[in-house]
């Protein structure tokens, strides 16, 4: 299966999981400092910046363009618990 | 002014600044709010009334069974066709379950919320929303009503993420929501005339606003450069005399006071233990050692027997790493820790380096315990715990000085771990 690089920037670690995995899955066991409400898209809790690597995850749906948006997102930010990776990025707590 | 001020003996609204007016409701038996707070007189919920030569705006409602006293005092002094503006700064049903009700009543006025506050007004209003048209406002924007304008604060988490603050310019009040409250009902209504409420204000201040220390921080910043005439909070008194007082002591109460004692450079790492027969006790003080010995950490130890679970709440609030210590009993993490590790709803743990440590006779689950809560806190844990069988050997000692030290390199940044590590390893 594809591989992909996923980098949590504030604790540094980079860890190579199969392409498709959510965000949330990978950091939560490691540690990371995203945290996590409704996991399911609703709460934007779990509001994360992409910082290197923005279209190596998977499109953001309708529903949670709409929850970026409630919850004033930046450019390049995205829910966790919503987020695929399809290639290497970086990321970090919003 | 206001020398026999009652409003337990009638349903008019009060008048404390020209065409401004109280048209909130006494709860005065209430004991416990939301389950976690309990109060000792009540509470009132307050909502506000403003008149501008060209429209009338309501600030925030009441607790749905209260209603009928809130529609009463705003019914005796306006109509609800002259209702142009409603603003909700907090959506919480203490303060929007009268909104139904009013909307029906005045279908022509327009809410005014926080932009966070949108996907909650639909989930609190469920299937009377639709009709409601609301209009979203940030940090900067303005509502007039002819001669009077208010303006509008971002100041979000200040109880749940669409909290705002609402500013009438002319007047120099601030319509604050649930910020500057506090859980006392008294009859009198305005901080020179009520009883002592000094205990309910921090009281309320620990529990609702600690937690979001970050937040109160960056709304203070956007309140302290107001001229503040009144501070008119969602609970609780009036505040009408020396209201900047309030905002002074929330800005102390919003600060460390860790940071002023070792100074900022310095990181704190404080160790909790709990040990039956000392071995547990052991691996703490060569924890502590090793950890010590790490330039830029101070580290503070104490047996958890000796102490009472408040102080350590405070303790742990300031410090930037905790470690736990407990041997394994029959199974499990001894009380103590479990009382600590669950007394920490009201301090904000995020990011905050964890650690586990401590001695057991044959199974040990202890560590891995006390590791799960300290994750499901949203700490970061970058070693794996120690475990000690019975009595630590000189080799497990030693183990032990490391353990601390490396924890205490994490902690100054000196130590990241960059591998690489397979998503399959995780566990
Ligand atoms: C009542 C009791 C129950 C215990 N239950 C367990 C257990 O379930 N699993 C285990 O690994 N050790 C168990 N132990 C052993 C202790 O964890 C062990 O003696 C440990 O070294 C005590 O450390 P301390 O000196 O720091 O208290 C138990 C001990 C006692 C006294
Ligand atoms: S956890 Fe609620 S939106 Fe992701
Ligand atoms: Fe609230
Ligand atoms: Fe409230």
């Amino acid at each position: 299966m594809a591989k992909a690089k996923v980098t949590f920037e504030d604790i540094e670690q980079t860890v190579n999981v199969p392409a498709g995995t959510r965000v949330i899955e990978v950091s939560e066991k490691i540690g990371a400092g995203i945290i996590y409400g409704c996991r399911e898209g609703d709460c934007g809790t779990c509001m994360m910046h992409v910082t290197d690597g923005w279209n190596n995850l998977t499109e953001p749906s309708v529903l949670e363009e709409k929850i970026l948006k409630e919850n004033m997102a930046s450019r390049h930010d995205r829910l966790a618990c919503q987020a695929q990776v399809l290639g290497d990025c970086t990321v970090k707590p919003a | 002014m206001n020398g026999d001020i009652d409003v337990s003996r009638h349903c008019n609204a009060v008048e404390f600044a020209d065409g401004v007016y109280w048209i909130g409701a006494l709860d005065p038996t209430l004991r416990t709010f939301d389950i976690i707070l309990s109060t000792a007189n009540g509470t009132t919920y307050n909502a506000y009334l403003i008149r501008g030569s060209e429209g009338v705006a309501v600030v925030d409602t009441v607790k749905e069974n209260f209603s009928d006293e809130f529609f009463a005092r705003l019914e005796s002094e306006v109509d609800y066709s002259e209702i142009k503006v409603i603003v909700l700064n907090h959506l919480e049903p203490d303060h929007t379950g009268a909104l139904p009700e009013l909307m029906r009543r005045a279908p022509q006025a327009k809410l005014h919320i926080s932009q966070r506050a949108t996907s909650m007004l639909k989930a609190l209003l469920k299937p009377s929303s639709d009709a409601f048209a609301y209009t979203t406002v940030n940090t900067g924007d303005r509502v007039s009503l002819g001669d009077r304008t208010l303006s509008f604060l971002h100041t979000p988490f200040l109880h749940w993420p669409d909290t705002q603050c609402t500013y009438l310019e002319e007047e120099g009040i601030l319509f604050s929501g649930d910020v500057f409250g506090c859980h006392y009902c008294d009859k009198r209504l305005f901080n020179d005339r009520v009883g002592d409420f000094r205990f309910s204000f921090d009281y309320y201040y620990a529990h609702i606003m600690r937690p979001f220390k970050k937040h109160v921080i960056d709304a203070l910043k956007l309140i302290e450069p107001l001229t503040l005439k009144q501070i008119a909070p969602t609970h609780g008194p009036i505040l009408r005399e020396r209201p900047r007082r309030y905002v002074t002591h929330y800005r102390e109460l919003s600060t460390s006071s860790l940071t002023r004692e070792i100074g900022s450079d310095d990181h704190s790492l404080v160790i909790f233990y709990m040990s039956s027969y000392g071995n547990t006790a052991r691996m703490a003080e060569e924890i502590s050692e090793g950890a010590g010995g790490v330039a830029g950490v101070r580290v503070s130890i104490y047996d958890l027997e000796g102490g009472e679970t408040e102080p350590f709440v405070d303790l742990i609030e300031e410090a930037d790493a905790l470690l736990f210590g407990s041997p394994t009993i029959n199974g499990d993490a001894v009380k103590p820790v479990w009382d600590l590790l669950s007394s920490l709803a009201v301090v904000n743990l995020k990011g905050k380096i964890g650690g586990a440590f401590g001695s057991f006779g044959w199974s040990g689950e202890a560590v891995r315990m006390i590791e799960d809560r300290m994750r499901g806190l949203k700490m970061h844990i970058p070693h794996e715990g120690m475990r000690v069988k019975l009595i630590p050997t000189e080799e497990e000692l030693d183990e032990c000085r490391s353990f601390g030290r490396r924890i205490a390199e994490v902690l100054i940044g000196k130590r990241r771990e960059r591998a690489v590590i397979d998503f399959a390893y995780l566990v």
